[in-house]
């Protein structure tokens, strides 16, 4: 087997007091080892769902997830999450932040320290080990965020639209600091995000999901060669399809 | 330095003006020690009365610890389980605001019933003055822990309930608790005096301030024992400030204080 994830018939069903909610309507995908992959889709669609179950936060109505061939049951740090809210904890140094993960696993202090170090300089955040989140801008809590998430080790990074609240200049930047990150640790990553632009220049792969009951609608290989140009032609033309797609999914929640 | 003095000028300098209009009122114009002693007769009390003060003080203190640390070993527990379980919640919620508006003085008659004139029951009117709010603004806490971070806990491997707590939920709900801490605090100030004060007790400042030197008529005391209990109450909320706020809350700063 080497597919790293798959996804075997997903569907979440939510019910409430207003009634019955498809959020995910079977969904199947692979991902493979080291592969970057972004899931876009028209709010609602259940992308954020989808990165939860991964998590195992949320757990699937039916189907199967599977993850390194062990079916997921509940959250564990083989996989590391970002949040889209800023989710630092908000009474712990940057450091301590970052050994969270690690001091949860019994690690010892000294170790952890150098291991949370070895994290923090990935991130570019050396000098700012002892500053509380409350002293950093939004991208360094990100950074922090994405240091603290890899600091496990996990097999997966999951990624919910993680740079969403920051600024577009800070946003570029840290896209480009991630793919870094990405190509020194060869991590697999699943990336949700709402940004066209943001999809096409990260991500090996881009899938697409359907207004809801959130479906795939297509799974688009991102081939242009890396380092990439975000104004070059080839990225322009996926940028124009990948558009259409969502226009056609969002005429469809009627929102529009 | 010279700033900071500079920008307390003007708060000393009226401080100094109403002293001053005290005492002239006092003694020229009122001239009547049982309306109104002069500001230098009270202070020379305090002076006479230093060996009483002290002891006063402490049974004071005695009562209020006695009912401060008994509220908050009470409180506090409840509260996590409260804001933890919306279970426990449910269960408990009833009782609480059935007993809550009850003011702490009506439970005097019982304090007394139960407790007898020991220490315990001065005590447990502080105790029921000092409870709620450290109750309430710990639970207040505790259930308002954000859902992320929560989460992000789980995600990084802190699943159980009792690690989520302690890492997640008890850190993120400290300044809560200091702050019905320090409410409490004020409440039970005002309960000590109160219960002293309806006999509760036979000793402390409230009792010393009612039932003896204002049944002698002994005003320029009583005012004098007066400023000694805002005083304490002042200490023990710097002190408190001091050692809780200053030291346990460095990352709110910047939050807190801009």
């Amino acid at each position: 087997m080497n597919h790293k994830l798959e996804i075997r018939g997903v569907t979440k069903v939510f019910r409430s007091e207003e009634g019955v909610i498809t959020a995910l309507k079977d969904i199947n995908l692979e991902v493979k080892p080291g592969e970057f992959l972004c899931i876009i889709g028209p709010s609602g669609c259940g992308k954020t769902t989808l990165l939860r179950m991964i998590a195992g936060l949320d757990y699937p109505t039916s189907g199967k997830i599977i993850l390194d061939g062990k079916e997921v049951r509940g959250p564990s740090p083989d996989r590391g999450m970002v949040f889209q809210e800023f989710s630092l904890f908000p009474w712990r140094t940057v450091l301590k932040n970052v050994e969270f993960g690690l001091q949860m696993q019994g690690i010892e202090a000294a170790k952890r320290r150098e291991i949370a170090k070895k994290y923090i300089e990935l991130v570019g955040l050396e000098g700012f080990e002892n500053h509380y989140p409350h002293e950093l801008s939004g991208g360094m809590k990100q950074r922090v965020a994405i240091a603290r998430a890899l600091a496990t080790e996990p097999s997966i990074l999951l990624m919910d639209e993680p740079f969403g609240s920051v600024d577009a200049q800070t946003r570029n930047i840290l896209q480009e600091e991630l793919l870094q990150i990405w190509q020194q640790t060869g991590k697999t990553i699943l990336f949700v995000t709402h940004s066209v632009d943001e999809a096409v220049y990260l991500a090996d792969r881009v899938v697409v999901m359907s207004a809801r009951p959130g479906r795939i609608v297509e799974c688009m290989n991102i081939s242009i060669k890396r380092p990439r140009k975000r104004t070059s032609v080839e990225a322009n033309v996926i940028r124009e399809q990948l558009l259409k797609l969502l226009i056609t999914e969002h005429k469809k929640t009627g929102i529009i | 330095m010279n700033a900071q003095i500079r920008e307390n000028l003007p708060g000393l300098g009226l401080l100094i003006a109403v002293i001053l209009l005290w005492e002239f009122m006092a003694g020229y114009v009122i001239k009547n020690t049982l309306v109104l002693p002069r500001f230098s007769a009270v202070i020379f009390s305090i002076y006479m009365l230093r060996h009483l003060l002290i002891e006063d003080v402490a049974i004071s203190l005695l009562h209020f610890f006695i009912g401060l640390s008994l509220a908050f070993l009470v409180a506090l527990p409840l509260a996590m389980g409260m804001g933890w379980s919306p279970k426990i919640f449910r269960a408990v919620d009833p009782i609480i605001e059935i007993l809550r508006p009850i003011p702490p003085l009506a439970w005097i008659p019982i304090a007394m019933v139960w407790f007898h004139l020991t220490h315990y029951a001065a005590g447990f009117i502080i105790f029921i003055g000092a409870f709620f709010p450290i109750l309430i603004d710990s639970y207040t806490g505790f259930r308002n822990v954000p859902k992320v971070l929560v989460e992000t806990g789980r995600v990084l491997g802190c699943i159980d309930d009792k690690k989520l707590i302690k890492y997640v939920a008890f850190p993120y709900a400290l300044p809560f608790i200091a702050t019905g801490t320090r409410v409490g605090m004020g409440v039970g100030w005002m309960c000590v005096v109160a219960a002293e004060m309806f006999g509760v007790s036979e000793s402390g400042l409230g009792y010393r301030l009612f039932q003896k030197f204002y049944f002698l008529h002994q005003m320029d005391y009583v005012v004098a024992y007066m400023l000694v209990l805002g005083l304490v109450a002042l200490c023990l909320d710097r002190l408190f400030r001091y050692l809780v706020e200053e030291r346990l809350f460095k990352w709110k700063r910047g939050i807190v204080k801009g």
